[in-house]
């Protein structure tokens, strides 16, 4: 056991303080999602706040009948399909952009401000320029075209600085070995380069298809005429804000987190592989 | 890799003879330049983010010096949109009564402001210490990671949900207000929580902290160790070791967490609606508002003034700190 020096003592102290505010932290950020989770079982009687008025699966219930919130399933199965192809662009592009960036070239810092734009740039105004330049033109805007584009300028960013860590560490070596053993660019590629690469690309992908899944500002005015699963959740609740919304606001948090559990678990095992 | 341009070593054998030219040549040929040509990597991405991030945006611009025709707008050159910005209240208009007072879209813009400042400072005040707490008490990088990503999970699920998620807890049967019931501190419901300034900034700082977590914990998790230990070893107390290394050294992270928080309190639109009940307008609503009503022009002129607005405090923030350095 060591000794109990008043350093030591003073530096537990600290670091309880600290530990303490973080619990409480954690209590803040996660706080009123709990608070909507046990909400969305409020009997059937029940309001908005609490106190719960019985239990019930009655508002979760209403979620699945097609009537009450518009068409749910369809808006989440947009998303779905839209995220899904957004992470597929996003990981392509920020490998290919990454790979890029690795030697110097022409207008290299033009382009990496660029792509930085599209995290700076606020959703309302990119919606905004594009939805009004599309009126123009005549072209109507859905949500797997102008949805789809602007989801990508900014998911790209992300998965673009994923990536250029990624190829930070990457030891080239490797690849000019294939090189000098006579492999193909493409060969090299797909048995050096990809492979020590994957963990990066999912992590990339999982930027990808969160951002694009929850986004909300950028897909306002470029959907068309069909909602994604975000455009939903604001459509119900410009009318009375009834629990149904919370067992809706639950369900998407926890298809959310599922998701990104399901990014990491990859993510890991690709790792675990990688080394 | 780099060619050799000093004599290789003399061996054991004694100094080995220059290969001669020829053989120089060929190996030359076989060691070709690696890689994907560069051009093809970057065309697709780049002509992506010109299509659907610089033409939408200069066309903002071009769009906030056409014609509204009440239904549309049309071509041509006319300075009405921000005739009408400025002037609705009579603000640079001498012959009004209120001559001087603010528009009510400058207005609106200084209140978006206002709220974005004082978000972004509860935003530092919570949010350093848990990047502190998690880049320097930690230790354990197993630990470090899940903590860390704790943190960062309400980032990847939707900012709209999580503004929803207010409700319960600020109305006037809230959590917030049994607690304060119960533990005596108030002996009615308080009403100022939901639909007001305070429950506004509160949602909008539990919303944005996790976005300024991530940088500063990268930039204090880059700090060697060693230079803390010699400091402390010249006796730095902790208060000197903070001032002199630990906060300088963290700044860039510091200024890239509050540009990225301020360019998007700058756009908020949504929350505002959910926890303030509409009761004020950002910017971001204007700018809806008015493409609502197909007033195209006065929505991109709204909007080119809230992109100067956020440029110039990025601006002021890149003078603090001079992160291009640090990158």
């Amino acid at each position: 056991m060591a000794k109990w020096t008043p350093e030591r003592r003073k530096k537990l102290w600290i670091k309880s303080g600290y530990s303490v505010y973080f619990l409480v932290f954690v209590l803040f950020i996660y706080g009123p999602m709990f608070a909507m989770f046990v909400l969305s079982f409020q009997g059937r009687r029940g309001g908005t706040s609490f106190p719960m008025r019985g239990t019930s699966l009655y508002w979760w219930g209403k979620l699945i009948e097609p009537s009450t919130v518009g068409d749910m399933q369809g808006a989440l199965l947009r998303s779905l399909i839209l995220a899904l192809i957004v992470m597929v662009i996003t990981a392509v592009f920020s490998t290919m952009l990454a790979m890029a960036f690795r030697k110097k070239f022409y207008g290299a810092g033009f382009l990496f401000y660029t792509v930085m734009a599209g995290l700076m740039v606020p959703g309302v105004l990119l919606s905004l320029g594009m939805a009004t330049l599309m009126q123009f033109l005549g072209i109507s805007p859905h949500w797997w075209s102008s949805a789809l584009a602007v989801h990508v300028v900014w998911t790209l960013p992300f998965g673009f600085l994923v990536m250029m860590a990624v190829f930070n560490r990457f030891d080239e070596r490797l690849e000019e070995a294939a090189r000098d053993m006579g492999a193909s660019e493409w060969t090299v590629f797909k048995e050096v380069t990809f492979p020590l690469i994957l963990p990066g690309v999912v992590a990339a992908g999982l930027f990808g298809f969160t951002l694009s899944y929850d986004e909300f500002a950028r897909t306002t005015l470029l959907a068309g005429e069909f909602n994604t699963l975000p455009l939903d959740i604001n459509a119900s609740m410009t009318q009375r804000i009834r629990p149904t919304l919370f067992a809706l606001g639950t369900a998407s948090t926890i298809f959310s987190l599922g998701m990104i559990g399901v990014f990491l678990g990859i993510y890991s095992i690709l790792y675990r592989r990688a080394r | 890799m780099a060619q050799l341009d000093h004599a290789p070593h003399p061996g054991l054998i004694g100094a080995q003879p220059a290969p001669p030219p020829e053989v120089v040549e060929q190996t030359k040929i076989y060691r070709r330049e690696g890689g994907f040509p560069i051009s093809w990597l970057v065309a697709p991405a780049t002509l992506w983010l010109f299509l659907f991030l610089v033409v939408p945006l200069l066309s903002i611009v071009v769009f906030s010096f056409w014609k509204s025709t009440g239904y549309g707008m049309e071509p041509g050159f006319t300075l009405d949109a921000y005739q009408n910005y400025f002037e609705v209240e009579g603000f640079f208009d001498a012959s009004h009564r209120k001559f001087l007072t603010p528009s009510v879209f400058v207005s609106t813009l200084f209140s978006t402001f206002k709220f974005t400042v004082v978000v972004m400072f509860f935003c530092l005040l919570l949010g350093y210490p848990i990047a502190y707490f998690l880049a320097m008490q930690v230790k354990a990088f197993k630990w470090q990671l899940s903590l860390f990503l704790v943190c960062m999970v309400p980032f990847w699920t939707s900012y709209l949900i999580r503004a929803v998620a207010w409700i319960p807890m600020l109305g006037r049967r809230g959590l917030l207000n049994t607690f304060l019931l119960y533990m005596d501190i108030v002996d009615k419901p308080v009403t100022f929580l939901l639909y007001s300034e305070f429950g506004y900034v509160m949602a909008l700082v539990q919303i944005y902290v996790v976005l300024i977590v991530g940088p500063i914990f990268f930039s204090l998790a880059k700090i060697d160790d060693d230079i803390l230990e010699a400091a402390r070893d010249m006796g730095a107390t902790s208060f000197q070791i903070f001032r002199e290394i630990i906060g300088p050294l963290s700044l860039p992270g510091v200024a890239i967490g509050l540009i990225f928080i301020f360019v998007m309190l700058m756009g908020e639109f949504a929350t505002a609606v959910v926890v303030y009940g509409g009761k004020t307008s950002t910017t971001g609503t204007v700018i809806l508002n008015f493409y609502g009503v197909a007033n195209y022009p006065a929505s991109a002129v709204n909007a080119l003034m809230l992109m100067l607005a956020m440029m110039i405090g990025v601006i002021v923030i890149l003078r603090v700190v001079n992160i291009r350095k640090e990158l």
